[in-house]
């Protein structure tokens, strides 16, 4: 696909109707409502549906429940010991495999995220229950390894076969006596997506870390970060921002997280969700229970992260805090205005599609945006309805089958613990001056008119997509890349950042533009043909001098 | 240190694996299955299996992986998994259009109890399956085995396929096992270099080291037709390479099909390669032409000209059981001494057979089955090594123990040249040694003293 065939005109219902053309009737209906076009309807706001389950033998970008609680959310735990329980594979594929960084890598602290460990299940495990062989597990690790806490993952068969690993957890947590156990029903048929196992994954640590530690936190300007990885190192940017405007991050969930660290979450002042999807329902928890506000920020592309300090700055309403913010903004940005300088005629007027994650797909949109290019399609992998049109549709929910299934904890104001950051009278002033707390108004308003948002987009629609709209670049993850690539467009993983990153706060802005530069205008997708190719026709033979 | 918390004690585990040398049967599977042309693989239980399958796979080759799955939900772990498979075939038929569909199973589908063949033939019956189309699957619980008996499972199946045949084809069938496409690629240029008609499956060449024209091919060139694997029931005998990945689909044309085997080692290095170009040339009936006793003597070259490098060098190996035993030979062959050797595929012959070739070798060799690299790593820190050889993995205890470190078996996820370069056959050999030289003299440049240091090497 030359780029001088590049067509600059489409119809997004054209586009539509090209997707489900070769579709069965039956997925061609149900996928026409999780493609929608964003337009403004009479009265109405285009409704989308999404986190309904995938159609067996289309070709899904999702994982499973599993990936999410023991991948996504507990993968960055440096000092926890996490055992997976079931047969060989499922902890092989989680191991090291999503790019999570820690600095637990000294003497002090732990780190066993280079280790995979799993009770291996063979046969006769199945057969005869496997809940023997996890409680020796559990010893043999806490034997050699003598961690804080042990987590303890399911996979399907333990679920099947009906181990009852959550007795185990509490029957080995007494008998160790000084190392926490807990255990994860995750088995990887529940829910529709790994959104499921980021649930159950947050449930439990909520359940039983947080509010656990035995020290008390008595820094200045307390903040959670919920819902950002470190992949690439984001959230090792992310703090060094915070450091430097005088905020303490108290925990981190669950990038570059210690224990001691998710234990202690309940001692901030301000809770920060960074991806919606994956974690709104902690933020909602921790005010509940401990008294925490939460608000949405994202520290994807530079102008955001200013914002999202602002809005800080503003919650804790210290003039010394708020000049601090807005020296380091005044630091930073100039760098990051000459690295965009630099770029920008050479990104301006390009064209994106994301899709990715339950938030990415909607936060990279800022930093294309500062380079002058449009996203024109984009969609979530595991999104739910809110995270695209906002959280005023969680009312309107209908709980299915597949969510029923998700445990949901309910808790109430902890009777000691509990205290509010902020009188309702200052929650109001606050609000009266602008910041919003739980608040989130999905992927859906930041788009274009007529461009097209995709839930769970599968390999077929990729493809088409591409054909029909021809990007100039294309984000997704791993799988996606290189059929994609294939094509002669590139494509940049945004699950894994191919090996790159940080993206996040004013430096990673940076590398983001360079690498968005490197990407469109490589000189490799200019190598397609061979001259031989390009002129078939042979009109002339060589005349040898 | 990223492995710091390895003691170099070593106590007894019995339930806690740490580590693992090996992953689960379906990936092998779906490795096996994309050696088929046009054909789509199919996991058939949740959707996060495949997921795991295709990720892992594609970051090994840098290639697109295109695979289905049936995306069990908690009902169909309850109900079984019938409705999603059937399902699955009709819109993988209608959708991707693929000549061929191969199912394996997952732990989940296994524990249930989800009966394929009664699956496929329900889906026959409901005209899911086009006219001219295949179906086939293999059994792949998780937790029997390994990736490698996976592996070994989907092949088998594809040698049921084979129909039995009183008129001979003159062909040999070859079973290359759990090779690189560069490897199979090797395998049929000796095979036409030898002159013998041969029917080899499966074959990943012309599928996973693909080349980049702007064009996207689900289903690309490469690939053993089903009309190919269907005739090597005709064939005069098939070369099986590999115990543990070829056997069981060579015994089964021979029981079926009346095709006789011969179950060799893997063709990596000079005594194993030697082995299979005399067994090929014998069945063929040919004659081994002047240019491969001239590839066989350049190996013998190197292995004589860089001797004293290679000579009591002490190895760590770590990988699936065909390679390991082929390696260890190899090794052994040049001097080298391999004292630890790891695999995480069960099998007590491995072990026997790891003893047997090392016997003479003057040192006293650790070798396990089932076992994992936490492992391996204690046993280097009781006694050290002079190069490790591994996949990717390795690579944490090569930093920590500042070894030396080859990168060879599977996966291999941070470095490039598997997919288009071989290491079996001589030209194999001359790549594996001119490797394991480059590590062990860069190594000797680095340490040596400043008064040491030489230009000729």
């Amino acid at each position: 696909m030359g780029k001088a065939q590049k067509l600059v005109q489409w119809d997004p219902h054209n586009i539509k109707e090209k997707l489900l053309e070769k579709y069965p009737p039956k997925v061609a209906r149900k996928r026409a409502k999780q493609i929608m076009i964003n337009e403004a309807l009479e009265n109405t706001t285009p409704e989308i549906v999404a986190n309904v389950r995938t159609i067996p033998g289309i070709i899904t970008m999702r994982g499973c429940t599993y990936a999410g609680c023991k991948g996504v959310i507990m993968g960055p735990t440096s000092d926890i010991v996490n055992l997976v329980h079931g047969p060989i594979g499922c902890s092989f594929y989680a191991w090291l495999t999503r790019r999570n960084q820690t600095d637990g890598i000294n003497e002090t602290n732990a780190n066993y995220m280079p280790y995979c460990m799993s009770t291996d299940m063979q046969d006769s495990d199945i057969i005869f229950g496997g809940e023997k062989k996890l409680a020796a597990a559990i010893q043999e690790a806490y034997d050699l390894f003598h961690p804080k806490a042990i987590a303890i993952f399911a996979t399907c068969p333990v679920g099947l076969i009906g181990d009852d690993i959550h007795t185990v957890a509490k029957n080995m947590k007494e008998q160790l006596g000084d190392c926490n156990v807990f255990a994860f029903s995750c088995e990887g048929y529940k829910g529709v997506s790994q959104s499921a196992g980021h649930h159950i994954a947050n449930n439990q640590v909520f359940t039983h870390v947080v509010g656990k530690s035995e020290t008390e936190k008595t820094q200045k300007f307390k903040i959670n970060l919920l819902g950002e990885y470190n992949i690439g190192g984001d959230g090792f940017e992310i703090d060094r921002i915070f450091q430097k405007c005088g905020i303490t991050n108290i925990s981190t969930f669950s990038g570059n997280s210690t224990y001691d660290k998710l234990a202690s979450a309940n001692q901030a002042d301000l809770s920060c969700v960074m991806c919606h999807r994956s974690i709104n329902y902690v933020a909602d928890m921790l005010e509940t229970k401990y008294g925490i506000p939460w608000i949405k920020v994202n520290f994807i592309g530079a102008e955001a992260t200013a914002k999202s300090l602002r809005k800080i700055a503003q919650y804790f309403g210290d003039q010394e805090l708020t000049d601090k913010v807005e020296s380091v903004i005044a630091e930073e940005m100039p760098t990051v205005e000459s690295a965009l300088k630099e770029v920008f005629p050479r990104t301006k007027g390009k064209t994106a599609m994301i899709f990715v994650g339950g938030s990415r797909a909607h936060h990279y949109q800022e930093l294309f945006n500062e380079m002058g290019m449009k996203t024109i399609s984009a969609g979530y992998e595991f999104g739910h309805r809110d995270d695209y049109e906002g959280r005023q549709v969680i009312p309107t929910l209908k709980v299915d089958a597949d969510s029923r299934n998700i445990e949901e904890i309910h808790v109430e104001a902890d009777p000691e613990l509990y205290k509010p950051r902020k009188t309702p009278e200052e929650l109001a002033a606050l609000k009266e001056a602008g910041l919003e707390f739980k608040t989130y108004a999905g992927l859906n308003p930041d788009m274009d008119s007529n461009t097209l948002i995709v839930d769970d987009l599968n390999q077929y629609e990729a493809e088409k997509l591409v054909e029909l709209m021809k990007p100039d670049l294309f984000c997704a993850g791993i799988k996606e890349k290189y059929s994609i690539q294939k094509l002669g467009v590139p494509m940049k993983q945004l699950h894994s950042y191919d090996s790159g990153g940080p993206y996040a706060g004013f430096k990673g802005a940076i590398n983001f533009y360079q690498e968005i530069d490197r990407l469109v205008n490589s000189k490799v997708w200019s190598y397609m043909k061979a001259p031989w190719q390009e002129n078939p026709e042979l009109s002339a033979t060589y005349v040898w001098e | 240190m990223l492995l710091r918390h390895t003691p170099k004690e070593i106590t007894e585990r019995k339930a806690l694996m740490i580590n693992p040398a090996k992953t689960c049967q379906p990936i092998g599977a779906m490795y096996a299955a994309l050696g088929i042309r046009g054909c789509l693989p199919h996991s058939h239980g949740s959707q996060g299996c495949c997921a795991y399958h295709r990720s892992t796979l594609t970051r090994h080759y840098k290639e697109p992986i295109s695979a289905a799955t049936s995306s069990f939900t908690e009902g169909a772990s309850v109900f079984g998994g019938q409705a999603n498979l059937l399902q699955a075939i009709d819109n993988i038929f209608t959708v991707y259009e693929p000549e061929v569909i191969a199912v394996h199973t997952t732990c989940l589908s296994e524990t249930i109890g989800d009966d394929l063949p009664q699956i496929f033939d329900k889906a026959r019956k409901e005209n899911k399956v086009p006219e001219g189309k295949t179906v086939l699957g293999a059994p792949t619980p998780s937790y029997v085995g390994s990736h490698v008996t996976g592996f070994s499972n989907m092949v088998k199946a594809m040698a049921a396929l084979a129909e039995p045949s009183s008129k001979k084809n003159g062909k040999i069938n070859i079973i290359p096992g759990w090779v690189e496409p560069s490897d199979m690629e090797e395998i049929k240029k000796l095979s036409a270099m030898i002159g013998a008609h041969i029917n080899m499956f499966p074959d990943t060449s012309g599928v996973l080291n693909g080349p980049l024209t702007g064009e996207y091919k689900m289903f690309p060139d490469g690939g053993a037709s089903i009309d190919a694997i269907k005739d090597s029931g005709s064939s005069i005998g098939t070369l099986a390479l590999g115990e543990w990945c070829s056997a069981d689909a060579a015994r089964l044309l021979d029981t079926k099909c009346k095709v006789p085997c011969s179950i060799l080692d893997m063709p990596f290095g000079l005594k194993a390669t030697d082995r299979f170009i005399d067994a090929l040339r014998k069945v063929a009936g040919t004659s081994v032409p002047d240019e491969i006793a001239t590839e066989r003597g350049q190996l013998v070259d190197m292995i004589s000209d860089m001797h004293q490098y290679f000579y009591g060098k002490k190895v760590a190996l770590v990988g699936d059981p065909d390679q390991l035993i082929a390696m260890t030979e190899f090794l052994v062959s040049i001097d080298m001494c391999p004292i630890h050797i790891i695999t995480g595929t069960p099998g007590k012959k491995f072990e026997a057979r790891i003893k047997e070739i090392t016997k003479d070798m003057g040192h006293k060799v650790n070798v396990k089955a089932k076992g994992d690299m936490f492992l391996l790593h204690q046993w280097i820190k009781n006694e050290p090594v002079d190069l490790i050889i591994g996949n990717s993995y390795c690579k944490y205890i090569a930093r920590d123990e500042d070894l030396p470190y080859v990168r060879w078996g599977f996966p291999i996820l941070d470095r490039q040249g598997h997919q288009y370069f071989p290491t079996v056959g001589y030209k194999g050999g001359l790549r594996l040694l001119e490797k394991i030289l480059g590590v062990l003299l860069d190594r000797k440049d680095r340490d040596d003293p400043e008064e040491k240091f030489e230009l000729v090497l």
